[in-house]
């Protein structure tokens, strides 16, 4: 609930791998390079790491969109790691369509640790599509809430 | 049945099988449940007709570890289940002693009940050795006719088809089935918008009562130890749950099978809200035939499953419809 006068600032949970999308964002930190700091991020040894329910759970508690990056396809530090991610999110997040939560609150991108540009991008432009969908208001727990 | 039952007996004399895992009569003439019978003997108690919906490929997980072979009966959507367990290396082939029985669809009290049939005494017609095409239900207040199609499981209206993946041998006849279109409930929900799939999801999860007999019976769901037994899960309660606790442990049980899901439809037979489960267990087998080319799952016991599988260009998230 905002208070009068001051805008939403959602919660965002981003999953980022060990190897490449950590190092990226450590990249887009040390080149002074912004990004908003409704960003908190989780690190996993590989994008693969992520189970469903890690996602689920986040929303759960209070996340309004959930991101996943990892290596780009062919550079997993695990070498297939990122493909078989790709499979399960791609599932996990149209069976979220077919619940009927909004589209933009789900996202996976691939960032190498040499892409502390494409980093920010990608965080200031999912911030603002969370922004624009608004509160996450049917997953959670809605119990304690008004 | 009495083909089955001789045949039995054949095997016990002849020392082939040390037991048969089968469906005995229940309390109710319209609830068999599924049973060991050490002896021939024994069989006196068997039973099979259209009321043995039950899949007993997951018992198998329990007969794989007894001394001996088992003789087991399997439904040709059955032999599906059987197959990716195999797979799975959860049950014991060398164990088992498939004998494939015929099916001409399986029925449901449930719908019965929902015709507004109340007091049912008794039920003839579902006998395998008839035509099953009528059934008359005997109650309280007098004989009604039902046909027998009206009365059977969703599942057996989009059968997979009535022949059998594995087997020893097979017996009785078949009759066909199939007259619904699989997907379609799923291209009904895929249709509205997200706040109409969101109220319908709301509606139907909200009747679950966290009984866990959708994981207990699934064949699938075969873990020794599941996650959501875990006490850190917070949901093991009714009371504990969230609304969506509710969506999340069916969405994460329906994942966790995806891929390996058959389609058997236990979950929908089993649960005792009549929540249609099959939707999200349906959900998965769609996006993956249509991403990831056709797969049935449990049609053979070595093709890899899709999500223990990859092509170097598989779509990404962004491009799924």
């Amino acid at each position: 609930m905002s208070i009068k006068g001051e805008e939403f600032r959602p919660q965002i949970v981003a999953f980022c791998c060990n190897w490449c999308s950590y190092a990226g964002a450590d990249l887009a930190g040390s080149s002074r390079l912004a990004y908003p700091a409704d960003v908190k991020i989780i690190r996993v040894p590989c994008s693969c790491r992520v189970n469903p329910m890690f996602i689920l759970r986040a929303f759960e508690k209070g996340a309004d969109g959930v991101i996943i990056c990892g290596c780009h396809p062919g550079d997993c530090h695990y070498s297939t790691g990122n493909y078989y991610a790709r499979r399960r999110m791609t599932l996990l997040f149209s069976m979220l369509d077919y619940v009927g939560i909004e589209r933009g609150r789900t996202r996976v991108e691939w960032v190498s640790a040499a892409e502390g540009v494409k980093f920010s991008q990608t965080m200031n432009e999912f911030v603002e599509t969370i922004r624009g969908l608004g509160k996450n208001v049917r997953l959670g727990d809605l119990r304690c809430k008004k | 049945m009495q083909e089955i039952i001789s045949r039995l007996e054949e095997l016990f004399a002849e020392g082939k099988i040390n037991r048969v895992l089968g469906w005995k009569k229940g309390d109710l003439p319209y609830n068999p449940e599924p049973a060991y019978f050490e002896s021939a003997e024994a069989l006196k108690d068997f039973v099979y007709d259209g009321f043995c919906g039950a899949n007993l490929s997951k018992y198998f997980i329990q007969g794989s570890a007894f001394e001996g072979v088992t003789a087991i009966l399997l439904k040709p959507c059955d032999t599906y289940s059987f197959n990716q367990l195999i797979k799975e290396h959860r049950v014991d082939r060398e164990k088992a002693y498939i004998i494939g029985v015929g099916c001409k669809g399986k029925l449901n009290v449930e719908a019965i009940k929902a015709m507004g049939i109340k007091g049912i005494t008794d039920i003839k017609g579902a006998e395998i050795d008839g035509d099953c095409k009528e059934l008359t239900v005997e109650t309280l207040y007098g004989d009604k006719i039902v046909a027998y199609k009206d009365a059977m499981l969703e599942r057996c209206h989009v059968c997979k088809g009535k022949e059998h993946m594995v087997y020893d041998e097979l017996l009785l006849e078949s009759a066909d089935t199939l007259d619904g279109d699989r997907f379609a409930g799923v291209e009904a929900i895929e249709a509205m918008s997200p706040e109409e799939k969101f109220e319908f999801f709301r509606k139907e999860l909200s009747k679950c009562i966290r009984c866990n007999a959708c994981r207990n019976v699934c064949p699938a769901c075969s873990c020794r130890k599941c996650v959501f037994d875990s006490n850190k899960f917070d949901s093991e309660q009714k009371a504990n749950v969230d609304p969506f606790n509710e969506s999340m442990f069916h969405i994460i049980r329906a994942f966790h099978v995806a891929g390996r899901c058959t389609d058997c439809g236990e979950c929908s037979r089993v649960c005792p809200q009549g929540i249609p489960l099959h939707l999200f267990n349906r959900k998965f087998i769609k996006d993956i035939n249509e991403y990831y080319g056709d797969f049935i799952a449990g049609e053979n016991a070595e093709e890899k499953g899709p999500l223990t599988n990859f092509t170097l260009d598989d779509m990404e998230a962004s491009e799924r419809r």
